[in-house]
């Protein structure tokens, strides 16, 4: 009976969970302190915290040791987690145009106010294994950071506290418009998507609210396939920008009170939409991306699929129930992975359809006296096992 | 101090917070008075993957009390690893009793099969749903197949039933046959065989439907017509074990398992663990058998 019947199922359990606890420990190579992963594994981090919705380093970085660094598993240790938190207050609206900026670049124009400020990047770097790595020491790390800290010219002047926005920009000359300037109430409404399950069509706050807990490679996935042929437009980036936000909560008083910062990345697309009438005038949509961390790939992707659903066209990244549930990598991640779970009475119910089946065909062969070719009933099995799709 | 605090009960009694609990129980009673149809709920993460029983633990942990006797079975058994550890889970977060015994449980939790015995008044079984939606088959949107269960329109579905018996000369729907509750809504009975679906009918119990991933809950209350969906010359059957006999105790009349030997034979053994080891026992617990129409 395999793994199923066994009476010392429970036995098997524990020595799995062993026996994965001593893969990670076999080596018997330096345990990785939380610290250690919370700032060297920055963009692990930062994405399992955005995909598990659970803003909380050091947290992440437990996470992504116990697992090994599988991010899908982190994010949904974090998911459990949160599940388990005291939901104390709602934030209030984070105001990003008071962001701490790190980088930001847009790709609408050549200069900007404020200027395109490129930040920490991998982008324009040649992805060349860096075999000095290999050797790293503490002396050649405090070396480096010497040399930073040497070439640093502090000036008396205050850094900007803020930059404007490009988008912004673009409103006052009325070629951007607001996205949701005439819609109803209900869909201007601000749900919380933990707290009540998403229903079709969804308010933009419970799409953005999912598409910013999904999971980043099926983000990507998506807004490229809007981009490369299934959808309609090449979105501009009318902004990206990275960098801290701070939070903040309203007391029972009604007083604002700043409960700290987080980092994310912000995108605004802008592209152009297409007008139903024909003597009506052409205008610019906004798609809205923001995610924990800084992980550009998602909030561009984001941004790309915010735009797109709100697009009534046959593509799959214009379906609002097409993108949202598929895109949510824990759910994802759960199902395909149930299907190693036993599954033999279920398979056996369909395979009583098929016999039985068979069993009338061969019958009817026998009546009609007539021997058909054996490959015409292999094809039909193929054809009743189509038939039987609700083997889960 | 505060941190002390913290720390000192990792969890709340039954995992789950007392407020989402209590969503949870609502969002049940209301699946009960309006039986089949599929109330949304906030389905929050548990430690368990998605579609491995999430929405079967928010049900039975919301339902849970110290004085429960909690049994858990998958496809028929009691010793399946999944239902090891979500057993395992439930008694760590609640402290209730657990057991194998059919009869002795207040609460049952099951993957695909209803217990052969026959279950009472004094409990409720929790089925674990995949796919909640039975017009997912015929209709892949959400809002679509919401608003079809709102007008009763269930056209497609009929229309796919009466397709696969033209092409195959049978309605070809193993586990998880549509059933419709009440006269109203057509629903899913979760995966379980044909052999059980009857069993759904005018029973003593009461049977909550939870799926985890998709955030809905149904249900089926005691003593409530469930009619697996049949044409008037086209009957609904249960799985034919015909002439089959259990390997193990030399009964039938169970829904059984094909095992295969190392030698290439194949013998049969009763599916549901518990029932098994009752008839091994000597004593055989009272079942509901249908008996398809000839």
């Amino acid at each position: 009976m395999g793994y199923v019947a066994i009476k010392g199922g429970e036995d098997a359990i524990d020595n799995a969970s062993r026996l994965v606890e001593y893969e990670r420990l076999k080596s018997e190579s330096p345990p990785l302190t939380i610290e250690q992963v919370k700032t060297q594994f920055r963009a692990g981090i930062d994405r399992i915290m955005g995909e598990g919705s659970l803003y909380a380093p050091e947290h992440a970085a437990l996470a992504l040791k116990q697992v090994e660094g599988c991010t899908l598993e982190g994010a949904f240790m974090l998911r459990a987690y949160r599940a388990t938190l005291k939901r104390s207050y709602y934030s209030t609206i984070l105001d990003t145009r008071s962001m701490r900026v790190e980088r930001r670049i847009s790709s609408a124009f050549r200069e900007i106010p404020g200027g395109q400020i490129l930040g920490p990047t991998r982008d324009y770097t040649v992805r060349l294994l860096n075999t000095d790595l290999a050797s790293e020491t503490f002396g050649s790390v405090k070396s480096f950071l010497e040399d930073i800290d040497s070439e640093l010219q502090l000036s008396d002047e205050e850094a900007p506290r803020s930059f404007c926005k490009v988008v912004d920009m673009l409103k006052e000359q009325g070629i951007l418009r607001p996205v949701d300037e005439d819609e109803e109430e209900e869909k201007r409404r601000v749900v919380d998507v933990t707290r009540e399950a998403i229903k079709f069509p969804a308010p933009r706050s419970a799409a953005l609210q999912m598409l910013a807990r999904a999971e980043t490679g099926g983000i990507a996935a998506l807004a490229y396939s809007s981009m490369r042929g299934f959808g309609s437009a090449h979105p501009t980036i009318g902004e990206l920008r990275v960098g801290h936000v701070g939070v903040s909560v309203r007391d029972r008083r009604g007083r604002s009170r700043y409960i700290g910062r987080i980092r994310v990345t912000e995108c605004e697309i802008v592209s152009k939409l297409k007008q139903k009438g024909k003597s009506s005038v052409p205008y610019m949509s906004l798609g809205y991306g923001l995610c924990f961390g800084h992980n550009e790939t998602k909030a561009i992707g984001m941004g790309i699929l915010d735009r797109s659903m709100r697009v009534a066209d046959e593509h799959p990244a214009n379906s609002q129930e097409f993108v949202l549930y598929h895109t949510e990598g824990i759910e994802s991640y759960g199902f395909t992975n149930h299907l190693k779970l036993p599954h033999y009475v279920t398979f056996q119910s369909g395979l009583d359809n098929l016999r039985n089946a068979m069993k009338r065909r061969d019958e009817e062969d026998r009546n009609a006296g007539a021997k058909k070719p054996k490959t015409m009933l292999n094809t039909q099995s193929q054809e009743l096992a189509d038939a039987s799709p609700e083997l889960l | 101090m505060i941190e002390a605090k913290k720390f000192q009960q990792a969890y709340n009694y039954g995992f789950i917070d007392e407020s989402t609990k209590k969503e949870i129980r609502r969002k049940m009673l209301k699946a009960v008075a309006i039986p089949g149809y599929q109330v949304p709920y906030s389905s929050p993460e548990m430690p368990i993957s998605r579609g491995w029983g999430t929405g079967g633990l928010h049900a039975t942990l919301s339902l849970i009390g110290p004085d429960d006797t909690f049994k858990i079975i998958d496809q028929g058994s009691d010793a399946s690893v999944n239902a090891c550890n979500l057993r395992n889970f439930v008694k760590r977060m609640t402290g209730c009793k657990t057991t194998f015994d059919t009869a002795d449980a207040t609460i049952v939790q099951t993957r695909h099969r209803i217990p052969e015995e026959v279950l009472t008044d004094k409990q409720i079984i929790v089925f674990q749903v995949p796919q909640p939606e039975i017009l997912r088959g015929v209709e892949r949107f959400e809002f679509k197949t919401r608003q079809m269960h709102a007008e009763a329109d269930y056209a497609k579905m009929w229309v796919s039933l009466y397709e696969s018996y033209v092409k195959f000369g049978a309605i070809m729907r193993g586990a998880g046959y549509p059933v419709k509750v009440n006269g109203r809504y057509i629903m899913t009975p979760s995966p379980i065989p044909r052999w059980d679906v009857p069993n759904l009918s005018h029973s003593d119990t009461l049977h909550v439907f939870a799926a985890g991933r998709e955030k809905r809950i149904h249900c089926v209350p005691p003593h409530t017509l469930v009619e697996p969906l049949e044409f008037e010359d086209v009957k609904f059957m249960v799985e034919k074990f015909e002439g089959i006999r259990c390997s193990v105790t030399g009964e039938g009349d169970a829904f059984m398992d094909e095992i295969y030997e190392a030698d290439g034979g194949r013998k049969h053994v009763i599916n549901d663990s518990n029932f098994l080891d009752k008839l091994k026992l000597g004593g055989r617990p009272n079942q509901r058998l249908f008996v398809n129409p000839s």
